[in-house]
This record gives structure tokens, sequence and C-alpha cells, in this order.
């Protein structure tokens, strides 16, 4: 496949493994966080974290949209999903996520028509097609994927398409960033951007994380080649005690990003003043809702939701991991009370959560010895 | 306690922390769910000798001849896709449980459960398939049934077969016969079944021609039994994939089953498409193809001998068993990496992350 | 939110409603071209998420990419068979 399997080249993976270990300032230690889950899989996957140096480790942060949805939300689309006359549909990282009845494939056996689909507008499509029933798409993700579901709305009206409508959890990448660099006991010291968010909000939404807090940040691509390159590029910032933003992925993400993407988020979206984040509490304009203009397509607005607030488990350590405090094998419930299979937080509910990719990838291997403060 | 009553305690142990209250999808992915459902219950129950090694097939002895015996239920929807459709799944599937056996399917049964409202003519193509299947894999479908549920009770139509086959003596096969050095053999590309029926569901909108593999594996199986003892081990890599299967194995022996990534066999739109769902094809259902662990010293014999039959063109050594780490299967991937390869938790679902 | 594909536009299928079909090993997909600039053209490499084309693939910068990191696995072929060589000469290893 092209644009993939140059950049999984296993040989240039060693030189460039060599030239890390090189370019290492001597003596320090260093960690690197990647936000992205996509990242976090990608790491994972291809075995990249044996491939670094000793003294650099990689930190999983936030950035996995799945993870972070509150147990509540989850329960209000359980609620949607059983209203009568509706086809629920969901991208497949969700169908899986535990609330606190159920998840969607619960509801399901429970008789609630829940609908795998891979792109919004297949969804908009499905209520073209079914016009007794009522469609809802629940959209998830960060600016990546919110561009695509703001398209489907301005189509939904443009097309006068009346039984579609959004249940909106879209999130925004800066807020949790900042929250994160803002935690007292923070022991990070560069960043690995998001390539995909990137290629839609650009790479100047970083420049604060290089201005204000002094830290590296590496727009990252997704294959392991690019993540490799990336964390190189970090090293030798660290390395001459620079702190500048810079983009790796620049065969598809600009400065800019992309203009028609932020536009249509812009017309159809806006920030909400708070939302809650699992294992991060609440984020100030950190979650987007649709306008008052698209209210006829907001689930929210046409649905009553128990919009329930439920606090995460007691034994929960997901906000620490999340920070890149606590790795995953360190927190107590982790692989006993928390597995795959029965989730007590969100790092352990999706595929890419930081606890669910080591559980799956690696809890097997020799552990790194933690990066001290 | 004598190993009856240490088994009966196990079992209780396993019973006890199952707790789920309502059986999901989860439960018949092939992965970990279904193997807890399987010991909490129904070994809790119906425990014995014969059913506890939970092989593809039960190994009886009547009269001084060996038989293998099993059953399979077949759910699957859509009822015909690209390459098959239930009917020949149903009579390889059996076919190949038998296969991986050690031995030489003679007859099945076929038990129908009709919806009320499916058409005759679906009916039809489904048993015309079967005919062509059992023709194929030269077995006969000797007994039958047929039931009928009141319509959306049903899922159109699912099959249960059994079938009974004569064990070779040439071989022993069992988990406990591997050992470290041996290597791992897959007959040909893996992720085809599983990717061509998730596809044939229609709601992915892919464009793409990727058909089932379903096929009896029976020939390549006997042409392996030609090795004789240094034939340790045979699978077919059904729901959970190869990746699941193996895993199985790894735990049944205690050694580790370490594969390569570079030499997975898969087909470029199978990894295509699975790039494009976030699918790993090592968890995607495969419904004609075997896996092998033969001796290191006959390695390439057995690649020879698959190669030899049309099924086994794409056949390829995959992996090598290793003492450390137990119970474990790795891969080492084409980027220089190694990861683990675990279990499957549940049906392998598309994602956007 | 992270998973973008390359595939390659292999047909414009509505120019009005913006959406093409999009290759990649063998699969095809119809993906929405609203997201790009100007009009889709066949033969083109775009970045495609949830049946999206979100942006396109700038060949150049991936020809770029590809070459410094080629580029760097010369030079460390080069100095391991420069070890390799002076090991021989001085009898280390």
């Amino acid at each position: 496949m092209r644009y993939v399997d140059e950049f999984r080249s296993g040989e240039l993976a060693r030189a460039l493994a060599s030239e890390l270990a090189e370019a290492m300032p001597p003596g320090r230690e260093l960690a690197l966080m990647e936000v992205c889950g996509g990242h976090t899989h990608a790491i994972y996957k291809h075995g990249i974290d044996e491939l670094l140096p000793p003294g650099l480790e990689l930190v999983h942060g936030p950035g996995c949209p799945v993870c972070v949805i509150p147990v509540g939300r989850v329960d209000d689309a359980v609620s949607l999903a059983l209203e009568p006359n509706v086809i629920f549909t969901t991208f497949g990282d969700m169908m899986r996520v535990p609330g606190s009845k159920g998840s969607l494939l619960d509801a399901r056996s429970q008789g609630a028509d829940v609908r795998m689909v891979y792109s919004p507008l297949d969804a908009l499509e499905l209520a073209r097609a079914n016009p007794e029933s009522e469609v809802i798409f629940f959209a998830i993700g960060f600016e990546t994927t919110a561009p695509s579901t703001a398209v489907t709305l301005l189509q939904a009206r443009e097309q006068g398409i009346a039984n579609f409508s959004v249940f909106c959890n879209h999130v925004t990448i800066g807020p949790p960033l900042k929250a994160i660099l803002d935690a007292p006991e923070l022991r990070l010291n560069g960043l690995i951007a998001p390539g995909h968010v990137s290629t839609v909000i650009g790479s100047h939404p970083y420049d604060f994380i290089a201005s204000e807090y002094g830290r590296p940040v590496v727009v990252a691509g997704f294959e392991p080649l690019d993540i490799l390159q990336s964390v190189l590029m970090l090293v030798r910032q660290l390395a001459e005690g620079r702190a500048e933003v810079e983009n790796q992925y620049t065969r598809v993400v600009r400065e800019q990003g992309n203009p028609r993407a932020l536009e249509a988020i812009e017309q159809t979206m806006e920030l909400r003043d708070s939302f809650e984040w699992r294992g991060l509490g609440s984020i100030p304009r950190s979650g987007l809702r649709l306008r008052e203009e698209f209210a006829d397509w907001d689930a929210e607005r046409r649905y009553e939701v128990p919009g329930v607030s439920v606090p995460d488990h007691k034994a929960c350590q997901c906000g620490q991991v999340l920070r890149g405090l606590v790795k995953p094998w360190e927190c107590k419930v982790f692989g006993t009370a928390c597995t795959p299979e029965r989730p007590i937080g969100t790092c352990m509910v999706s595929s890419e959560g930081a606890c669910a990719a080591y559980y799956h990838y690696g809890r097997n291997r020799p552990k790194r010895a933690s990066v001290t403060a | 306690m004598s190993e009856e009553q240490s088994g009966a305690e196990a079992r209780r142990r396993r019973g006890r922390r199952f707790r789920d209250e309502r059986i999901t999808l989860v439960h018949g992915a092939g992965g970990k769910a279904t193997r807890n459902l399987v010991e909490a219950v129904f070994l809790e129950e119906l425990g014995n000798p014969l059913l506890e090694p939970l092989g593809d097939s039960a190994l009886l002895e009547a009269g001084g001849t060996k038989l293998a015996f099993t059953t399979d239920a077949h759910v699957v929807q859509p009822l015909f896709f690209p390459g098959g459709d239930i009917g020949s799944l149903a009579v390889n599937g059996t076919v190949n449980d038998i296969a991986v056996s050690g031995a030489r399917p003679i007859a099945l049964s076929a038990a129908f459960v009709l919806e009320e409202g499916l058409p005759v003519a679906d009916l039809r193509r489904v048993v015309a398939s079967m005919a062509a299947a059992a023709r194929e894999a030269d077995v006969v479908v000797a007994a039958g049934d047929t039931k009928v549920v009141e319509r959306g009770r049903g899922d159109g139509l699912t099959v249960t077969t059994s079938g009974v086959g004569l064990v070779d003596d040439r071989v022993a096969l069992g988990a406990e016969r591997v050992r470290p050095g041996d290597k791992v053999l897959v007959s040909g590309t893996l992720g085809d079944h599983g990717m061509a029926v998730m596809i044939a569901r229609g709601n992915l909108e892919l464009e793409v021609e990727i058909e089932s593999d379903t096929a009896s594996v029976f020939p390549l199986a006997e042409s392996l039994f030609a090795l004789g003892k240094d034939l340790r081990w045979l699978r077919d890599p059904t729901r959970g994939g190869l990746a699941t299967t193996l895993n199985e194995l790894t735990e049944a022996c205690g050694l580790c089953a370490v594969l390569e990534e570079k030499a997975l066999p898969v087909r470029e739109q199978v990894a295509a498409a699975c790039e494009i769902l976030g699918l790993d094809p090592l968890y995607v259902a495969n419904e004609g193809k075997l896996i092998a662990v033969v001796a290191a010293g006959r390695a390439e014999e057995a690649l020879a001998l698959l190669r030899a039959h049309p099924l086994g063109a794409e056949a390829a050594i995959v992996g090598e068993i290793e003492p450390e780490p137990k119970g474990l299967v790795l891969l080492q991937t084409a980027f220089g990496g190694s990861r683990v390869v675990d279990m499957l938790t549940g049906d392998p679902l598309p994602r956007i992350c | 939110m992270c998973l973008g594909i390359p595939a390659q536009i292999v047909e414009i299928v509505d120019p009005e409603a913006k959406t093409a079909k999009a290759e990649i090993g063998g699969v095809r997909r119809i993906v929405s071209c609203a997201l790009l600039e100007g009009e889709a053209r066949v033969g083109e490499w775009v970045l495609v998420h949830v049946g999206f084309a979100l942006d396109r693939i700038d060949e150049e910068q991936a020809a770029e990419t590809l070459q410094l990191l080629s580029d760097m696995g010369e030079a460390y072929e080069r100095e391991l068979a420069q070890i390799r060589e002076t090991a021989g000469e001085t009898g280390a290893t």
C-alpha cells in the first residue's frame, strides 16, 4: 500500500533507532507524551517502544476520544438507542464501552436498533432510506472527525432530511493538553502532537506549549517511521535546548490546517462552557455542541436524555494515568478488578486506552523502569 | 484430593468467577468470553474426560476403532456471501474439525432450524451448496432434521452439523506433543472469510473482491499425516483467527509461539480492508485454512506437501515454538519490534480511532 | 479520531455532491471531497477518514520525508560497514 509500506520499513527503523540513541543528551532521562489513541496503538502494534534507547520513555496521554467520554454520556447514548422508532448509529469503537447500565451492544440485546457505521454520511443515508424511522448518529472524536459530522449536518439541512439528528460528543485537543501541562506533578519533557487532528487545526494551536510551557512539540504521522522520526526530532530539540513546534507529518499537515474543515465546524458547532472528561474532570470550553440553528438536528434537544453525571469508580486511577503520572501496571486495579472484559476506567475501555493497549500488547514483557521526576 | 475431585474443584472455581447474568454477543465471538462461558456453564454440568480437552473433535474408541466426533452450530449473516454460504460453511466447518483431529471424515448429520417466511428458493440454494461441498469433501450427509420457528425468532436459517471420522493411525496429535523448536505453518492467506462476511453485511460500503475461503482442508491435513509423529498439532483457525487459536495452543502446552509478521500471508485487499477498518488480520476468521505445528527438521517438507495442493499454494512457515514466555503468543513485527498477541476479547469491531 | 488512510481518487462520482471513489490496495469506497480545496482529480492521493477525504497528500513532501529517512539509513549502513571493515583490520570484533 502506497504511503503506508514505505513508512514501515524495518531497515530504516534500525538506522533511526541508532540515531536516536546517539542524539540522547547524556545523563538525562526523558519522558515524551503522545496524546493520540492512534499513536498509542501504532507504538504497540509495531513494537516501537522496544526500539527506544534507555532513558527515553513514551507516556500515553488523554487523546483517546472514546476513553474520555464519561459514563453518564454513554448512559445518555444508551437511553437514546432505546427510544422507540430510533435507529441508533455509531462507530464501532463505542459499541462495547460500558455505561452504568451496560453498553450499546447490551442495548441491542435488549431490542434497540443499534447499527455500526463507518461514516456519518452512511447514517444520513440510512435516514434518507428509512423515512419512517428516526436516525441518531453518535458523534465522537476530536477535531479530526468533527468536520465530517459538520458537513453531514450541512447536507442534512440542505437536503431537508428531518429524521436525522446528531448526539454530539466532539471534543477539542487544546484544553486537555493545557490541563495536563498545568498538573503540579508533571514530568513531561516534550509532546508528540496528533497528526490527523493537526491536518484540520494546523500546527499553531500548539504554539502555547512551546512558548508558555517551554516544551518542544512535534506533529507526528502514524506510521512507525513517522513516530520514530518525530521522537528523534524531539530529542534533538531537547539536546539543543530548543522548545519549538515542528512538523514531521509534512505530507498531510499544513501550518494553517484545513480552512474548509474549520469553517464547517464553525458553521455548525460551538464550544460548550464546560464538558466532563472521564478521568480528568470538567474542562472548560473543551467540548462542542450543535449551534442553535441546527437545533432540529440536535439529539440532545429533540430527546430527553438522563444527563446524569456518574462519578468515576473510587478505585480508578485513570486520571493519573492520563496525566502520565502513573503507568498502567502501577495502577492498583490494573489486570485484577479492571480488565478489558470488565473495565472500571476509561484507560481500559477502548483498545487505544493506555491500559488496554498495555494489557493486550505488552503486559507480559519486562517492564521498563519508570522515569523519575 | 483425587484427580476427579481436583478437576471438579477447578470447575467450581471457574463457575464462581463467571458472573454474567445474560448472554450477549460477546459470548459468541470465540475468544475469552466464550471460553469462560463454556467452562463455567457447560463443563460445570457436562464435564467429562471426552469433552474436557475442548478439542475440535472428541476422540472415541468403539470396538477397537478410533473415531473422531464433532458438532458445530452455524449462524451467519448474511446467509450468502462471496465465496460461499451458510451451507458450504456448515459442511466444511465440520469436515475440518474432523480433519484437524487427524481423522478422515465419513459422514455428517445436518439439523435445520428454519424461520417462518424463509424463501424456499434460498433454502434450495443452501442445500445445493451443502451437497456440492459434501461431494467435494467426499462425505455423505447421513442424517438430518428440520424444525420451523415463528417469524422473528430464527435469523432466517440456522444449521447444526455433526460429523464422524476415522482416525488415521499414523498420527498422534495434541498440544502436549508440541516441543520448543517446532515450527508453525499456515496453509494459506489469513482473514479472507471474516472480511468477506463483514463486507457482505453491506453497512460499511466498501467495494472490494474478497471471497470467503470456505473449503475442506482434509486433503491438506491428509498430506501432512505422512509426517507421522513429527506432525504435532493441527487446527483450523476459525472465529478469533490465527491469534486466538495459537493462544489456545500455548495455554494448553505452556510454551510460547513466536510469529514473524513478515511471513504471514495476507491478500492485499484483505490487508487494505483491515487497514481502513482498523482491524488486525490475525484476529479475523478463516474457514478453509490449517495451522500445523511440525518438528523443526521436517518443516520444509511439510511446506512442500502443503504447496503441492492448490488450496495450499500460499502456505508458509510463519513462526516457531519457544520455551518462554510460557503460554503466550508473540509477534516479531516487520518494523523490528515485538508485541504480545493476546487472545481476542470480543468480535473484532471496526474502529475510527 | 486518528485512523486516516492514504487512498487514490480513481473516479469522480458526482461533482455537484463532491463525491468520488477512492481506492487503496484494491478496496474502493465512495468518499466525500467536500473538505478538499478545489475539485478532486482522478489520480490524486488523499487522506481518508470516516468516509471523507480530509486533505490531499503532498507527494513531494512524502518523497522528501522518505529521502531524509533513507539518507539516514544509508549513512547508518555505511557506518556499520566501516565498523565491520575496521574491526577486521585491527583484529577486534
